[in-house]
């Protein structure tokens, strides 16, 4: 039989390592969407002490790449530190996979984004942040541009959905041109929370809707 | 340790059935003459006799033994040539509009698209949630500039049929010149031309268990169609070329190898595999219309889970599907199909389409949902969807 990937990618996919959620984690993210395509999620447990990546697990809602990225990131990252974790690019996984299919490389790069966003809510959480710039507008669409609009595939911001973004002390608030009681209206607004309440300097993320419940259209 | 691949993917390509191949072989080897040569040798003569019996054998099997059917390389050639050759007749006197479904199959997308990068303007006909083309809407869309209607017959992918027989009498009430893509039906679903006022319907061997490379195209008479391929006279002067002869020959075998029972036997498989996933594997939910579909075509829909994750799994198992996720397409687009009628990429993603051929057993059927009982579970197990519950608050299905 003929596979269009190598035996190495395969068993990763039969057998992916490191499956699963952990709870109570001290850094989690979730990377793409269902409309999008693929997605993960991951998750790290943190030796608060040595910063050493103590447990890592993941979730996989995608192909074989992105289920096999997966796998190898999560046996690459455990026992490193975070600063070592954070290094792992996509090379090094697709290497250590020992190459996968050059029009699958999206699909294995969302896991790897995964990781590191793992890592960097993990270092939000824990005020571990370097350079502690102030939340901007900017700042809130970049990261919106991480959760994706179910309807059209694409993320909130290229789909337009967002018509407004308002920053004051500690708050954030967004405004996403949808009703409140659309069939994603809420998935959207947990995704948006969780892609906001862990930057440093905010404590309120309110998503608002552009039709009420009352006035429909 | 390798066994038969179970093979459920039949509307892409089937296995060619023994009886096809024998009929065909006597004009590789006996009557190998072309059939331009009947003023030449007897050989010649043979071989013309044979493709114009070929010819009304097809002909017969939809209803008009007297029409005019043009053999081509298959139906993507067939739909070229419907499409791009009245196109090529008419731009000049009527019009630049015509008008092609939202679903068509890729031989008639692409080529609406490609006329529309030329300048012509194209309507693409939305669908509902089933797959069906709304006659009204597709009334309202006829303007005074339209020179052709093409809309399919049966879905390539969730085997909707649509309702020819009224959207041909629109497209003839309107004066517009009306083409069907039949490659799905066509040996399954009766098509009957004459009840049916169709212009042009493109027709294809290799789904049901003829040779590939040969397909045909009907033409009613007096539909102004441009040559094709330049060269010789062949194929009423449409279509130059060496005449596939062994393929016509083929083509009117496997025709004649469909029978009602066949037809019949597989939409009972197919039945059964619907009933045993739906008994068996929770949040799965059926693609296309319930009854108007072709009795090949199962498409089911695995919630949570990523369809080319499951026709791996599959196949390493040694079972053939496909899905309309993006992942399994080389141009990583999800399914037009399953986004036409309405689904969201999550519906298309976790798509697997399953067809049914004369070779496949109830015992096929049993065991692909054994498997996929077992890959779907075990993909769920590693989804991050799995614990998001239907309901308001979570991801709508």
């Amino acid at each position: 039989m003929k596979f269009p990937y190598n035996e190495k990618v395969l068993e990763h996919f039969r057998n992916p390592r490191n499956v699963g959620s952990i709870e109570n984690p001290d850094g989690k993210s979730t990377e793409g969407s269902p409309a999008c395509g693929d997605m993960v999620s991951v998750y790290i447990k943190v030796d608060k002490d040595t910063k050493k990546i103590k447990d890592v697990k993941f979730e996989s809602y995608g192909c074989a790449s992105n289920i096999a990225t997966g796998s190898i990131i999560t046996e690459l990252a455990k026992g490193k530190t975070l600063e070592e974790a954070k290094k792992i690019d996509w090379k090094e996984a697709s290497d250590a996979l020992g190459g996968l299919p050059k029009i699958k490389t999206h699909c294995s790069v969302l896991a790897v984004d995964g990781l590191r966003a793992a890592i960097q809510n993990y270092e939000e959480k824990h005020g571990l942040v370097k350079e502690k710039v102030s939340t901007t507008k900017k700042i809130v669409l970049k990261r919106l541009k991480h959760v994706m609009n179910p309807l059209a595939g694409l993320d909130l911001v290229r789909t337009n959905l967002i018509t407004g973004v308002k920053v004051g002390k500690g708050t954030v608030e967004v405004t996403v041109d949808l009703s409140e009681e659309h069939q994603f209206a809420n998935n959207i607004r947990e995704e948006i929370v969780e892609k906001l309440e862990s930057l440093w300097d905010i404590e309120k993320v309110i998503v608002d809707f552009t039709v009420k419940k009352n006035k429909k259209e | 340790m390798e066994r038969e691949t179970i093979y459920f993917d039949n509307a892409a390509s089937s296995r060619m059935d023994e009886r096809v191949l024998e009929s065909m072989k006597p004009y590789f080897f006996d009557v190998y003459a072309v059939a331009t040569s009947e003023f030449g040798y007897s050989l010649g003569i043979e071989a013309r006799e044979a493709l114009d019996g070929a010819r009304t054998k097809i002909l017969s099997a939809l209803g008009n033994p007297e029409g005019k059917l043009i053999f081509t390389s298959g139906n993507t050639e067939s739909s070229n040539i419907a499409i791009k050759g009245v196109v090529k007749k008419l731009s000049g006197t009527k019009g630049k509009h015509i008008i092609v479904s939202g679903i068509e199959d890729f031989p008639v997308l692409n080529s609406a698209r490609s006329l529309e990068r030329e300048g012509f303007k194209v309507t693409y006909l939305n669908v509902d949630k089933y797959g069906l083309v709304d006659p009204d809407e597709l009334n309202d869309s006829i303007n005074e500039e339209t020179i052709l209607v093409s809309i399919q017959h049966a879905n390539q992918e969730i085997g909707t049929i649509q309702d020819i027989k009224t959207i041909a009498g629109i497209c003839n009430k309107n004066n517009v010149i009306f083409h069907s893509d039949a490659t799905h039906s066509f040996g399954r679903v009766p098509i009957d031309l004459s009840t049916l006022d169709i212009d042009l319907l493109t027709v294809s061997a290799h789904t049901i268990h003829g040779p590939k490379g040969i397909g045909a195209l009907y033409v009613k008479e007096g539909v102004p169609v441009a040559k094709w391929i330049d060269g010789g006279f062949q194929e009423f002067d449409l279509r130059a070329g060496v005449e596939n002869i062994p393929g016509a020959i083929g083509f009117a075998k496997t025709i004649e190898l469909i029978t009602e029972e066949e037809n019949k036997r597989i939409k009972n498989l197919r039945d059964y595999l619907i009933e045993k996933i739906q008994k068996e594997i929770p949040d799965t939910v059926l693609n296309g219309h319930p009854e108007k579909r072709i009795p090949n075509n199962a498409n089911i829909t695995f919630h949570f889970v990523e369809g080319e994750s499951i026709t791996l799994h599959l196949d390493m198992k040694g079972f053939a599907v496909s899905t309309g996720s993006a992942c399994f397409s080389k141009s990583l687009e999800a399914s037009h199909v399953i986004l036409g009628i309405g689904g969201d990429h999550e519906r298309a993603h976790g798509s697997v389409r399953f067809t049914f051929g004369r070779f496949n057993k109830k015992e096929d059927v049993d065991q692909i949902v054994d498997a996929l009982a077992d890959v779907v579970g075990k993909l769920r197990k590693i989804s991050p969807l799995k614990g998001k519950k239907r309901g308001k608050n979570e991801i709508s299905l």
